[in-house]
């Protein structure tokens, strides 16, 4: 996209008379991406309910200890650098290049670790003998099937959060990007959290074995 | 007024053969990729659906490549890839993201679409996702077998349930998650254009009933293909990485048990078809709005009810998310559920009425021309009537019960879903045409088309309801093996003559189209004399439409037969000093 284009992104370019929707089409474009990305998240949600609902044997595997408490930590972590994100849009908007790179940093910094922790309980779930296709705590191996695919593609999410983040965070702190992609490159980074979210008490807390 | 330069000239017109035609950004060099895209795809699944008339009159019958005649596998999977390819590729395709590309910034007054890369992008994903799908044809096993819905389980096991379902069926999965990311980036480009690069006084209520449709079909894409995208994730899960959400435990075929356990068939219909009855309006919405567009253009009147038009398009979209289930009647479920299902489909006959009657209205007493594309608006209307009124029948449980897989479905779907869309597509292309190509398409050659084709696909689709009505099944490669059915073996006979002269027919379009390019008669700015503001700029447009300066829009899209105005229409763009008097 050329540059003339970017200007016109940056101040609302409509003109079509009283302006509800005085936001940049690159921000509408996000929130639209997001909506879409709710149904696909939806779906596999309900697929697990689904799963869930017609098979009687279904697990629950998971004990506070370690499981819970280690996915809490993820969690935190997470939930952390939606935090940071909010700093690094606020250090952008005042026009605070060098804040703005550093708290996006944080942010990325939060999400790779939440996707080693994650990985690391992954590898240690396989061990276990928890694979999409079996499952060694009885009951229905759709466990394992909605477990990997739902976290999985969450993770992708992450993992594309996070290169994404880097982008942004370069451009911006070259001063070829504007807050108002900061604040878009946000939009994502929240929404990916708010997935997670759902995914916790669903997926985790849902299946605590007491 | 603020002047924003990037907002009508988005980007400079580029040199060079690759990026001007090939990896172009300009909207209306993706707009004809993608008409031809479609067209390419039409005559591909006409082709099949050519064989499979062949098949069903004369069984036995040798064709070329095909020696010991079609054998039944090859003929279902010549259903799964005449569905695909003509829903995907063509009805998807061609009016929302061929037409709608070309004309939906030039009617709102923008010089681009708000992302010209994303843009560039879905056509080439769609591109990707075609040569996947036709890949299938060329793979050991050839192309899937279970129809375009390939419903679980036989979708999800592989090679076992036959011989189109292994890796064919994993390519035909691979080729709709990519479409699936090709429209959804199309849906967010066209629903941000049309709220963010509208020229000053293009208010909503101002917008050609064309832009409202393509928003509105925008928005159904944007909820509809996230669902289908998970669906698809996850049968592909379960046929590479042996997961079994669509396998339930112990099947059995072909003498042996399925290593699989837990999964529910009915969950992929679910997942289907909430994205495969929004898919439909998907199909059909752009030439509802093309309709009502050509209709008052040729009536020399205002669309009748233009705000009830509005309304009745988001009603109907708004619907279609809520009567998945009328698909699923006979897979077992509760008949409560059954009759929400069945209430709330029969509802959107309320909102298809009011459009049906808007359309009358805006005839009634009109200065009718009977240009092609004017005959091809209202073949649009008639078939969308005659395909309407059989979804009534097939919205209630008790008929569906027995009407279910048979032709009296293939019949309703392809006047509603099909036929109607693609006289949608054609009302486009004759009507556009002069704007797109600076020529006339040949307005003999185009009524012959109409003709042949309006009665064409009424002697198809007609005597097959009727077929269906007496229990012929859907789906069989010939009806030998039951007395009742070789009975209705004549029809077959008529139905596949009546295919083969409308097949014909499409060539004479093909050879219209291609020499009008060339060889028409060159067409004025703005032929039919209409109001939209696509007809004030040159034929074809300039690379930046408006040559740089944002149009002003000082009225609504029809008007038509002003009381005490000279001419008998008014141009969007015309300023009020500028209107003159009878």
């Amino acid at each position: 996209m050329s540059d003339s284009h970017a200007d016109v992104l940056r101040e609302s370019p409509w003109t079509g008379g009283g302006s509800p929707y005085s936001i940049g089409s690159k921000k509408l474009g996000m929130w639209l991406f997001i909506v879409s990305d709710t149904l696909t998240f939806a779906a596999l949600l309900l697929t697990y309910s689904y799963c869930r609902l017609t098979n009687p044997n279904w697990p629950k595997p998971f004990p506070i200890f370690n499981a819970i408490v280690f996915t809490t930590i993820m969690t935190v972590v997470l939930l952390g650098s939606s935090l940071t994100m909010v700093m690094g849009v606020a250090a952008a908007h005042r026009g605070n290049r060098a804040s703005t790179v550093k708290w996006m940093l944080a942010t990325m910094l939060g999400g790779a670790i939440f996707c080693g922790l994650h990985a690391t309980e992954w590898m240690h779930l396989i061990h276990d003998g928890l694979t999409p296709f079996s499952n060694k705590y009885g009951g229905s191996p759709l466990f394992g099937a909605t477990f990997f695919g739902i976290t999985g593609l969450h993770m992708t999410h992450v993992a594309i959060g996070v290169i994404y983040l880097g982008i942004v965070a370069t451009g911006f702190g070259r001063g070829k990007f504007s807050a108002e992609d900061v604040e878009v490159s946000g939009l994502y980074w929240h929404f990916v959290d708010l997935v997670w979210m759902f995914v916790f008490p669903m997926i985790y807390l849902m299946s605590v074995k007491y | 007024m603020t002047t924003h330069a990037g907002a009508v000239h988005a980007h400079e017109a580029p040199q060079g053969f690759i990026r001007k035609y090939i990896f172009s950004l300009d909207h209306k060099v993706i707009g004809k990729q993608y008409i031809s895209l479609a067209l390419f795809s039409a005559f591909v699944g006409m082709f099949l659906s050519l064989l499979m008339r062949m098949r069903l009159a004369w069984p036995t019958m040798k064709l070329p490549f095909f020696p010991d005649g079609i054998l039944p596998e090859q003929y279902l999977a010549m259903v799964t890839m005449h569905g695909t390819i003509m829903v995907f590729m063509v009805l998807t395709t061609a009016p929302q993201s061929g037409f709608g590309n070309y004309f939906l910034p030039i009617q709102i007054g923008a010089a681009d679409m708000a992302f010209p890369v994303l843009n560039m992008l879905s056509f080439w994903t769609t591109l990707l996702s075609l040569v996947v799908l036709m890949a299938a044809f060329f793979v050991s096993g050839g192309a899937p077998l279970g129809g375009w819905t390939v419903y679980t389980p036989l979708s999800a096991i592989g090679q076992i349930a036959g011989p189109g379902q292994g890796l064919g069926m994993t390519l035909w999965v691979i080729a709709i998650a990519i479409f699936c990311g090709a429209s959804l980036m199309g849906a967010i480009n066209f629903i941000a254009t049309t709220l963010d690069l509208r020229s000053r006084g293009m208010s909503l209520m101002r917008l050609p009933l064309t832009v409202w449709a393509w928003f509105i079909t925008a928005v159904i894409s944007l909820l509809a293909f996230g669902v289908l995208l998970a669906a698809g994730i996850l049968l592909l899960l379960d046929r590479t990485a042996g997961t079994s959400f669509f396998i339930p435990g112990n099947l059995v075929l072909t003498d042996k048990v399925i290593p699989h356990k837990g999964g529910s068939p009915i969950l992929w219909q679910h997942l289907f078809w909430f994205f495969g009855h929004p898919e439909v309006y998907i199909a059909i919405l752009p030439g509802m709005g093309l309709a009502s567009h050509v209709l008052s253009t040729f009536s020399r009147k205002p669309v009748f009810g233009y705000r009830a038009m509005v309304f009745a398009m988001s009603s109907i979209a708004f619907l279609g998310f809520i009567v998945w289930g009328h698909h699923m009647f006979v897979s077992g479920m509760s008949p409560y559920v059954g009759l929400a299902f069945s209430v709330l489909t029969m509802s959107i006959g309320v909102p298809s009425a009011i459009k049906t009657f808007n359309w009358l209205g805006t005839l009634w007493g009109g200065d009718i021309k009977f240009t092609t594309p004017m005959l091809f608006a209202l073949g649009f209307v008639s078939l969308f009537v005659s395909g309407g009124l059989s979804g009534l029948f097939l919205a209630q449980t008790s008929i569906d019960q027995y009407l279910h897989d048979t032709y009296f479905v293939v019949a309703h779907f392809h006047l509603i879903m099909g036929v109607a869309a693609i006289f949608g597509i054609f009302t486009g292309v004759y009507f556009w045409f002069p704007k797109m190509f600076g020529r006339m398409m040949s307005d003999t050659m185009g009524k012959l088309h109409f003709w042949l084709t309006f009665v064409g696909v009424y002697a198809i689709f007609m005597p097959m309801h009727f077929i269906g009505l007496a229990g012929h099944p859907r789906r069989y490669a010939d009806g030998s093996g039951a007395a009742y059915l070789a009975s209705m073996d004549p029809v077959h006979v008529f139905m596949s003559v009546a295919a083969f002269v409308t097949i014909a027919a499409q060539f004479i379009f093909l050879f219209n189209f291609l020499w009008s390019i060339w060889k028409g008669k060159k067409a004025d700015i703005n032929p039919w004399q209409a109001t939209t503001l696509e007809w004030g700029v040159p034929s074809p447009p300039p690379h930046d439409n408006f040559a740089g300066h944002e149009p002003p829009v000082h009225r609504g899209a029809y008007e038509f037969a002003v009381p005490g105005v000279a001419d008998d229409y008014i141009m969007q763009t015309t300023p009020p000093e500028k209107v003159a008097k009878a």
